[in-house]
C-alpha cells in the first residue's frame, strides 16, 4: 500500500509499508534539484522505522548530491538497499566513507579581560609604531634614496587638492547652520552681531581644525589603510622588507608628510567656507558686510588662528599616521582591508577628538 | 572516448575577438561531444582564456555564435549558467567565506536542500577533492594547490553536466596535479560529466585530453585540433612539434 509519494523535478520517490518495514522506491535520476525536493520528505519517511529498504530498481542514475541522500538514508541501523545500478552503486560507495561535516565554528565569548588585554596590546602597538616612524624620521637623511617625493605630492594631492571641493561645501554648510541657528535665540536679546564673534571664534579655534581633520579621517585615512593593507595582503610588504627597503621610510612618512602639509591648508579654507556661510546668514538679517568683518576681525586673535593651524597639524599626522598604522597591521584575507580601513576612520576620529580636549587644557594653562 | 556529433555539449562557430582593431583570434570554430575531455591549449597570449570566457558567458564573441548545452550562451545565457561550473585560475574562492560555505553557496541559492544537507553534500564535495578536514578553514589559510582543488568542489557543487577549468594544474606540485587530473577523469567516468580544460601542462594535457584545439597568436586563430597524441606523433607544423616536443622556437 502506498503511503506517500513525493516527485522532485527528475526522480520520484515512493513511500510504502511491507517486507517488514517501510521502503522508499526512487525512481528516475536523483541529481542535486531532485535531491533537494525530496530530502526532507525522505528522511521524514525513514525516521524511526526499525527497518528501512531503498529500493533502488528504477532508480535510472544519481548524482553526488543524490548518492549523499542515499548513503545518510542508509546509514541508518536496519536500512537495507536494494538493487543499486552500477553507476549509483559506484558513488555510493565513494560518498559512504566521507565522515560528516564540520560544525559551524561558535565565536567564543569576549570577556572583560580579554578586551583589556586587545586594548592595552593595539595601544601598545600605537606606541611601538609611533617610535618605529620616529626612528625613520631620524634616518630619513641617511635613507633619502627609500623615501619616493612622487608619493608625497600624489598624497598631497589626492589628500589635499582633491578634498578642496567636499572642505568647502561643510565649511560653508557648518557656518551657515550654526549662525542660523544661534541668531534666533541671540536676536531675542538684541545680541545678534555676537553671532559673528560665537561663530569665528568656534569656527578658528575649535571646528576648523576638528572638521578637516573628519574629512581627512575619512576620505584619506581610509585610502591609505586600504592601500597599504592590500599591499600587506599582496605581500608587497613583505617584497620590500625582503629588499632591505624601510616600509615605514617608504610607505609611512610620505604619506604622513603629505598630511602634515596639507590639513593646515585644509583648515584654512574650511575657516573661510564657514566664514562666508555666517556672513550670508548675517547679511540676511539686515548687518552690512563691513560691519561683520570688524566684529569678526576685532575679537579674532592671532593666538586662536595660530593655535587653530598647530592642531591641524597635530590631526594631520595623527590621521595619517592611525591609517597607516591600520593597513601595516591588517590580517589575512579581504574581509581584513575592510576592517583595516573601519578602524583607520573610526581611530582617527577619536583620536582628533580626545586630542583636542588635550589641547582644550593646554591652551586654558598657557592662557590663550 | 567520446567524439563530437550531434549530441554536442558546446559548439563553436566562426568566433572571433578583438580589442579595438587588435584581433586576437578569428574564425575558431569547434564542437564538443556530450563527456568528452576537450583542452584549449596554445602559448601565452594566444587568446585561450579568452575563447574560454567567450565559452562561459562572460565576454560576447565580436562576430560567431556559441551555443552550450543546446542553448544560444548569449540569448538564454541565465538558464545555461545554472548548468555549468567553472573553477577559475585562481580558485577565485569568496574569502570571508569557509570552504564549507563556499560549496554550500550554491546549494542554498539553487537546491530546496535544508542547510544541514547542504552542509553534508558540501562537506562529499570537499572529500572528493581532498579536502574533507579543511571545510571550516578560510580561503586565506590554506595553499595554492589546496585553493584550486576548493574551488573545482564549489564548481562541482550542483553537479554540473559540464564543466570548465582554468588553469588547473599551474603552479601546482606534480603529485597534486596529477590527482586533479585523476579526479577529472574519475568524474567523467562516474557522473559523464563533460569537461573544458585551458591548460598548457603537457603531461596534464597528454593524461586527460580526449581532444584539444590549439590556438597560436602569430596564426590568429586554430593551428591544430585532435587527439594530442596523434597531433605530438604526426602533426609537421612547427608551432604544434615545438609544443609537444619541448622545443624552443625563435622569438
Amino acid at each position: 500500500m502506498v503511503t506517500q509519494a513525493g516527485v522532485g523535478p527528475g526522480a520520484r520517490l515512493e513511500v510504502r509499508d511491507g517486507e517488514g518495514g517501510r521502503v522508499l522506491a526512487f525512481a528516475g535520476t536523483l541529481d542535486s534539484l531532485a535531491s533537494g525536493m525530496l530530502w526532507r520528505e525522505a528522511r521524514e519517511a525513514a525516521r524511526g522505522q526499525a527497518r528501512v529498504v531503498l529500493d533502488l530498481g528504477a532508480l535510472a542514475g544519481c548524482d553526488t548530491t543524490g548518492a549523499a541522500l542515499l548513503a545518510e538514508l542508509s546509514a541508518q541501523p536496519g536500512a537495507e538497499i536494494r538493487d543499486a545500478g552500477t553507476q549509483v552503486q559506484t558513488l555510493l560507495d565513494r560518498v559512504r566513507g566521507i565522515g560528516p561535516a564540520p560544525a559551524p565554528p561558535v565565536p567564543p565569548p569576549i570577556t572583560w579581560r580579554e578586551a583589556l588585554r586587545g586594548g592595552m596590546v593595539a595601544a601598545l602597538g600605537g606606541v611601538a609604531f609611533l617610535g618605529e616612524t620616529m626612528v625613520a624620521l631620524v634616518r630619513l637623511p641617511a635613507r633619502a634614496r627609500q623615501f619616493r617625493r612622487a608619493d608625497l605630492w600624489r598624497t598631497a594631492d589626492q589628500a589635499g587638492v582633491r578634498a578642496i571641493p567636499l572642505t568647502l561645501l561643510l565649511g560653508s554648510l557648518m557656518g551657515l547652520i550654526l549662525a542660523f541657528q544661534s541668531l534666533i535665540p541671540m536676536r531675542r536679546f538684541g545680541a545678534d552681531i555676537f553671532v559673528a564673534n560665537l561663530v569665528a571664534i568656534s569656527l578658528i579655534r575649535e571646528l576648523g581644525p576638528l572638521l578637516a581633520a573628519v574629512i581627512l579621517a575619512g576620505r584619506t585615512g581610509s585610502a591609505f589603510a586600504a592601500e597599504i593593507g592590500t599591499m600587506k595582503v599582496n605581500q608587497e610588504i613583505d617584497a620590500l622588507t625582503t629588499m632591505g627597503i624601510d616600509p615605514v621610510t617608504m610607505l609611512v612618512l610620505p604619506r604622513m608628510l603629505a598630511a602634515i602639509l596639507v590639513m593646515p591648508a585644509l583648515t584654512v579654507i574650511l575657516e573661510m567656507a564657514g566664514l562666508l556661510g555666517m556672513m550670508l546668514v548675517m547679511v540676511g538679517a539686515g548687518w552690512p558686510p563691513v560691519t561683520i568683518a570688524n566684529q569678526v576681525a576685532q575679537w579674532v586673535k592671532p593666538a586662536d588662528f595660530f593655535g587653530g593651524l598647530a592642531k591641524a597639524v597635530v590631526y594631520g599626522a595623527v590621521v595619517a599616521g592611525i591609517g597607516c598604522r591600520a593597513g601595516l597591521a591588517t590580517g589575512i584575507g579581504p574581509r581584513a582591508v575592510g576592517l583595516a580601513a573601519t578602524a583607520a576612520v573610526v581611530g582617527g576620529i577619536v583620536a582628533t577628538i580626545v586630542l583636542d580636549g588635550v589641547f582644550a587644557v593646554i591652551f586654558y594653562q598657557l592662557g590663550l | 572516448m567520446a567524439s563530437p556529433g550531434a549530441d554536442a555539449a558546446i559548439r563553436i562557430e566562426g568566433v572571433a575577438q578583438q580589442f579595438g582593431g587588435r584581433v586576437i583570434f578569428r574564425d575558431v570554430s569547434a564542437t564538443i561531444a556530450r563527456g568528452e575531455v576537450f583542452v584549449i591549449l596554445g602559448g601565452s597570449g594566444c587568446g585561450k582564456s579568452t575563447l574560454l570566457r567567450q565559452i562561459i558567458g562572460l565576454l560576447p564573441p565580436s562576430t560567431g555564435r556559441i551555443e552550450v548545452l543546446g542553448r544560444d550562451m548569449y540569448a538564454d545565457r541565465g538558464d545555461v549558467l545554472t548548468r555549468i561550473g567553472v573553477m577559475f585560475q585562481a580558485g577565485a574562492l569568496f574569502g570571508s567565506m569557509t570552504l564549507q560555505e563556499n560549496v554550500m553557496l550554491p546549494l542554498q541559492v539553487y537546491t530546496d536542500l535544508p542547510d544541514e544537507a547542504c552542509a553534508r553534500v558540501a562537506q562529499v564535495k570537499l572529500a572528493l577533492v581532498g579536502l574533507d578536514d579543511f571545510g571550516r578553514s578560510m580561503p586565506a589559510e590554506i595553499s595554492g594547490g589546496m585553493a584550486k582543488r576548493a574551488a573545482i568542489a564549489r564548481a562541482l557543487a550542483l553537479d554540473p553536466p559540464l564543466l570548465f577549468l582554468d588553469e588547473p594544474s599551474a603552479g601546482l606540485d606534480p603529485i597534486t596535479s596529477a590527482g586533479i587530473d585523476r579526479l577529472i577523469l574519475d568524474l567523467r567516468r562516474d557522473l559523464g560529466t563533460t569537461f573544458v580544460v585551458v591548460t598548457h601542462e603537457l603531461a596534464s594535457i597528454l593524461a586527460i585530453a580526449d581532444r584539444c584545439l590549439m590556438l597560436d597568436r602569430a596564426a590568429k586563430g586554430v593551428i591544430a585540433e585532435g587527439d594530442p597524441r596523434r597531433l605530438r606523433e604526426e602533426s609537421t607544423h612547427p608551432t604544434v612539434r615545438a609544443f609537444f616536443h619541448r622545443e624552443a622556437e625563435a622569438p
